[in-house]
């Protein structure tokens, strides 16, 4: 909201500059977002006289003045505006001064040879206006040497915003009375003379609908004429960015910006029957002053006629009965609206005028009719005509709210001591009545405060938030305890172990284009889709890592990343069919473009391949804590996936804590992805919670004797996977064998066809004494016959 | 003289010539074939050595000496030629293996943790020093608990600051499902939880309808809230400047409170941090006040409206509190430099590589918790 300080003058008598000013309404809560001050902008600019006008001798368009600028000598200055003259006043910008249209800082200079000491300027450059043909013309009585800003009265502008909870601040007054609590000035609250009226209202007014419009004032003023109001008041409304219209209109908008009050004027003559605030009729049209119609339900509030609806209540006026220059009798309405159905109506026709926000936000019950004897006194002195009677229907709700307070809370809750008497005047600057015992009475423009917390908000605003004291919070004593969850800390760990690993983090989008998400829901669960995205490409919740990551990948490819390890940590979100909603903590990892480049000793480039998404699961699991040792290779990394080329880690056959592998082609080309594209994703929340065990660990006792490493290559049917083998193989002897590893994979020249050779090297670890022969060959024998049961042989 | 005299005067003479052809073998074998015509079984010293047998005993202690001088000095030199030789030898492999070391080594990648989760673990180990524990609640969120629980009933005005996102899902406790425009319902969701005494941060995603130059309809938040029964708005700004302060590990940092309004917190403070323009860009220490500085809003706070806190279970005549919220990428922004937001959300490894941080930037109180450049 914008205002000028000579609005604000004539609501607060001060002394304070525009700055003491600005300052004091941020530390009230009052937000000075700017603060336009035309002394600050037009420094260094004031009114000249010009003595004389010669050609420049170098220049035809280009005249040689000396200027008096008040004080000292006169001054050269060249200047190039065809109406620069002797004798004339104008204004002069001196050296140093920095012109408001284009920023340019002034200096002393040479013109073709000619020194200039300064401009004479135009009212565009000025920002006073759009001329800018010539150089300013001042009347012959301005006075020489004062400041421009001074001479056109150009008062400083704050622009405010103003917090939802003070309607009354939505008003120059109101503002006014928070700035003389504060001591900045005292508050203009003459009361407001009633004017009587001189005959009976002749039109009937009526409120049909208690609950949206409790109170209806109005009265007639009868042969008005209508035209410019006065220019105080369309120099006010301009600095609140207004534009003026005629002077009965201006004085609506004199009331609303100036107490926060929005009222109407209609032109008697376009009024037929009583006056009536009702609820709209189905259906039922309006042209509203902006020029837009809009059709209303039966939920909005309208005031009508018997000939259909003048006004939006509360919101805006219709064209229809709107005055003009031609009208002579005016009704003058003033109404309480209900704040929520003035809202929502708002809402539902997408209109923001400064009478809804007004009234949304709660106006003051108790100032109907204050509010429309401004107005008639206003009228009658610009507009003529003479006022009838007032007519009222309905009361406004003018319950009051009384609070038990205790002076002793502004210290419990806000921190500062202020004592009882500074607490009761800042109270009653403000407008509550304070009794002795400490029962306060909010006054009815204050909607807002409801409970004592409110009223150590006001104190503790108006006594200076700023004396507000830093007081450490305790210490809980003992010494520090962990304060992080362990899926916290899982999460932690593994985003550091996968950057360690070389993998960089990004953070994508939650939510994906509705292709994007298309087919990566979790088994049984739908994505969660957004009723309004901002637009298509955000709309559908992410229910896996994947998609983010591989748009993600996309766009670096596309500026030409050769090699992409990304990685992203979050949650992935899935709607049950029974509308429940489950955010899980997953990992995602793509791999992408050249695992190496072509190197001096490693040749060719070399892409990523699924061992690569398997190392990646394998590895950033084993870090999040789960038992990776325990953990199988099985199928089902689901259709994103190469049927051939992914596999799920699973812990037992339904704990699925990791998909990784090859991208299905028909993904990649649906992502418009180049080459092969491995990914994997980790489902950190299936991982079991580790069974918290002190810190110790078991005792090391290392074995006493060398273990012995033993070969065995088997001939095995080309559809039996080396983990099968190795499992078995590792099963064969629990005692003995430690650990079992695959080193060769062959098929070809001398193995069968159909056939492939797996050679795996099994650890054993003699317990309690040295292997005999026997005990070796018996070890032997277990492991050949493990293999002959998966189909293998042992190879000659 | 007797025989045995003149084999040693040839000895002697042979010595010398044999010495020179030790000392002139010119790999090990050739020097193996020299030993062996010395030192063999059939070498000439070694036939010298067996004379000694025949000798009588006053001879043999007479001779002795020299002969076994003799070989002494032969094998000698060949013992130094050998080392000589395989020296040389060695010298020779050396030289052969030599590489090229300015040829690049094998590259390992370089992996780095995202701006946005390494200031959240900055601010997890501050604030966990204050006691502070982190809590955690949902994104896709009920209305109740976005707004109703707030202080934020239906129609009130405050809702339309906040630009939700809504899901077609009705609520269970009523109104739409939506995404969270705040991390405040953390706020309710832990009180209802865990009830009080209760300080704890709430950092994570939330959600505007809102975008352009600074804003993303995906942003990150912190919230702080502390429930006890003497918290007042000395002690929120204690936290605040003990925050910021460790935050950007400045003692100079001032901040300035100004009245304000939030639906969930009465009184409300919004909290401007002075800064100083450095080369056209803001650093954050310094009262705002003085010539060269300026405020910057930083973040909205207040004490928690008994509203509130009622809703979240707990008595608001035995427990009041403060709450903060501020935003992460911002936090982020200003203390590590980037100025554009939605580079936070692209991806673009350029830019992960340029503000990401190493696995090893863990922040931790003994090193201080910001990553320097």
């Amino acid at each position: 909201m914008k205002f000028s300080a000579e609005w604000l003058a004539r609501h607060l008598d001060t002394d304070a500059s525009a700055a003491e000013i600005a300052a004091k309404l941020n530390a009230l809560g009052i937000e000075v977002e700017e603060l336009d001050d035309p002394a600050v902008a037009l420094e260094g600019f004031r009114v000249a006289e010009v003595l004389t006008a010669a050609p420049h001798p170098q220049a035809d368009r280009l005249q040689v003045l000396t200027v008096n600028t008040g004080e000292g000598e006169p001054l050269q200055v060249v200047c190039g505006a065809a109406n620069a003259r002797a004798g004339m006043k104008g204004v002069l910008g001196v050296a140093g001064a920095t012109v408001p249209a284009n920023g340019m800082v002034l200096r002393k200079s040479a013109i073709r040879g000619v020194e200039s000491n300064g401009m004479m300027c135009s009212v565009r450059e000025l920002q006073l206006g759009d001329e800018h043909e010539g150089i300013i013309e001042l009347p012959d009585d301005a006075p020489v040497g004062m400041a421009v800003a001074e001479f056109f009265r150009s008062s400083p502008v704050f622009d405010v915003s103003i917090t939802p909870n003070r309607p009354d601040c939505m008003g120059v007054h109101g503002i006014a009375r928070d700035l003389a609590a504060a001591g900045l000035g005292t508050l203009k609250d003459a009361p407001i003379p009633a004017v009587p009226g001189a005959f009976p209202c002749p039109v009937t007014i009526r409120t049909d609908d208690p609950a949206g419009c409790p109170a209806f004032f109005a009265r007639v003023i009868r042969g008005v004429t209508n035209g410019p109001s006065p220019r105080w008041l369309q120099q006010a409304l301009i600095s609140a960015g207004q534009r003026p219209i005629s002077a009965l209109v201006d004085v609506t908008n004199y009331l609303s910006l100036g107490h926060g009050r929005p009222a109407h004027v209609y032109d008697l003559a376009k009024l037929t029957g009583p006056v009536v605030a009702r609820r709209a009729t189905a259906g039922e049209e309006v042209l509203a002053l902006n020029g837009k119609s809009y059709t209303l339900d039966r939920s909005m509030l309208v005031i009508a006629d018997d000939a259909g609806v003048h006004d939006i209540a509360g919101i805006m006026g219709g064209e229809e009965s709107s005055v003009t220059d031609g009208t002579t009798d005016v009704l003058l309405e003033i109404a309480y609206f209900d704040p929520e159905s003035i809202g929502a109506t708002g809402r539902k026709l997408g209109i923001a005028s400064d009478a809804r926000t007004r009234f949304e936000r709660g106006v003051d019950p108790a100032f109907l009719g204050d509010g429309l004897e401004l107005l008639t006194g206003m009228i009658l002195e610009f507009c003529g005509g003479e006022a009838s009677d007032v007519v009222r229907a309905g009361t406004p709700p003018l319950d009051t709210v009384v609070t038990a307070f205790d002076p002793q809370l502004t210290q419990r809750l806000g921190g500062v001591a202020v004592p009882e008497d500074e607490q009761r005047a800042i109270l009653e600057r403000l407008g509550f009545t304070v009794a002795s015992d400490w029962t306060v009475t909010t006054p009815t423009w204050r909607p807002d405060i409801i409970g004592p917390a409110d009223l150590v908000e006001e104190v503790v605003r108006v006594h200076g938030i700023d004396r507000i004291e830093s007081v450490a919070l305790p210490r809980a004593g003992g010494v520090a305890r962990p304060t992080a969850t362990p899926a916290q800390l899982t999460e932690r760990r593994v985003r550091r172990a996968a950057a360690a690993r070389g993998l960089m983090e990004a953070v994508t989008w939650s939510f994906l284009p509705a292709s994007a998400a298309e087919g990566f829901a979790t088994e049984g669960e739908t994505p969660w889709v957004l009723d309004n995205p901002i637009s298509e490409d955000l709309k559908v919740m992410r229910p896996s890592l994947l998609p983010g990551l591989l748009l993600a990948a996309g766009r670096n490819l596309a500026r030409g990343a050769p090699a992409l390890r990304l990685f992203e940590i979050g949650r992935r979100y899935g709607r049950s069919p029974d509308g429940s909603s489950a955010e899980r903590l997953t990992l995602g990892v793509v791999l992408a473009g050249d695992r190496q480049p072509r190197g001096w000793a490693s040749g060719k480039a070399q892409g990523f391949d699924a061992y690569d998404a398997k190392a990646e699961a394998l590895a950033l699991l084993a870090e999040a804590g789960a038992p990776v040792d325990k953990l199988q290779v099985m199928g089902d990394a689901g259709p994103q996936f190469h049927p051939g080329q992914s596999g799920t880690l699973r812990l037992g056959p339904n704990v699925v804590l990791a998909r990784f592998g090859a991208l299905h082609p028909a993904v990649l080309k649906a992502f418009d992805l180049a080459g092969p594209v491995m990914a994997a994703e980790l489902f950190l929340d299936a991982i079991p919670a580790r069974k918290s065990s002190g810190f110790a660990k078991p005792a090391y006792s290392p074995p006493a004797l060398q273990p012995v490493l033993r070969d065995f290559a088997f001939l095995v049917p080309a559809a039996v996977r080396a983990g099968d083998l190795v499992r078995a193989v590792k099963g064969a002897d629990k005692v003995n064998i430690v650990d079992v590893r695959l080193f060769d994979q062959f098929s070809g020249a001398g193995v069968p066809e159909g056939q492939k050779s797996l050679a795996v090297e099994v650890l054993l670890q003699p317990q309690g004494e040295s292997y005999t022969e026997a005990v070796l060959t018996g070890i032997s024998d277990k492991v050949v016959a493990a293999g002959v049961k998966l189909g293998a042989s042992l190879r000659g | 003289m007797t025989d045995t005299d003149n084999l040693a005067a040839a000895a002697d003479a042979s010595i010398a010539a044999a010495i020179a052809q030790i000392e002139a073998a010119a790999d090990l074998s050739a020097l193996e074939a020299i030993r062996v015509a010395l030192l063999g079984k059939q070498g000439s010293i070694s036939a010298l050595m067996k004379t000694l047998g025949a000798m009588a005993p006053e001879e043999r202690q007479a001779r002795a000496p020299a002969i076994q001088a003799l070989r002494q000095q032969a094998s000698d030199a060949i013992a130094a030629r050998k080392t000589a030789l395989e020296g040389a030898a060695l010298e020779a492999q050396l030289a052969a293996e030599a590489l090229d070391l300015t040829l690049p080594a094998p590259e390992a990648p370089r992996g780095t943790v995202h701006p946005v989760s390494q200031v959240m673990d900055e601010l997890a180990e501050i604030f966990a020093d204050l006691g502070f524990a982190v809590a955690t609640g949902p994104e896709i969120e009920d209305d109740w608990y976005n707004f109703t629980a707030l202080n934020m009933p239906e129609s009130h005005p405050a809702r339309a600051m906040h630009d939700t996102f809504y899901f077609p899902d009705t609520a269970p406790k009523g109104g739409r499902m939506l995404l969270r425009t705040h991390t405040s319902p953390v706020q309710v969701r832990t009180m209802l939880a865990e009830g009080a005494p209760l300080r704890i941060i709430a950092p994570g995603r939330v959600y505007r309808s809102d975008s352009d130059a600074t804003h993303t309809p995906m942003f990150h938040q912190v919230e702080g809230l502390v429930i006890d029964r003497d918290i007042h708005l000395g002690h929120l700004k204690w936290t605040l400047e003990t925050f910021l302060k460790a935050f950007f590990e400045r003692d100079d940092i001032v901040l300035r409170l100004r009245p304000s309004y939030f639906p969930f917190t009465e009184p409300s403070v919004e909290v401007d941090v002075g800064f100083a323009l450095v080369d056209g860009r803001r650093v954050l220490g310094g009262s705002g006040d003085a010539a060269g500085h300026g405020w910057m809003e930083l973040l909205g706070s207040g004490m928690v409206n008994r509203r509130v806190i009622e809703a979240s279970g707990l008595d608001p005549d035995e427990w009041q509190g403060f709450a903060f919220g501020v935003g992460v990428d911002r936090l982020a922004m200003l203390k590590y430099g980037m100025d554009d937001l939605r580079a936070f959300f692209d991806g673009d490894v350029r830019w992960l590589g340029h503000y990401g941080f190493s696995a090893f930037d863990q922040p931790t109180l003994s090193a201080g918790v910001g990553a320097r450049a």
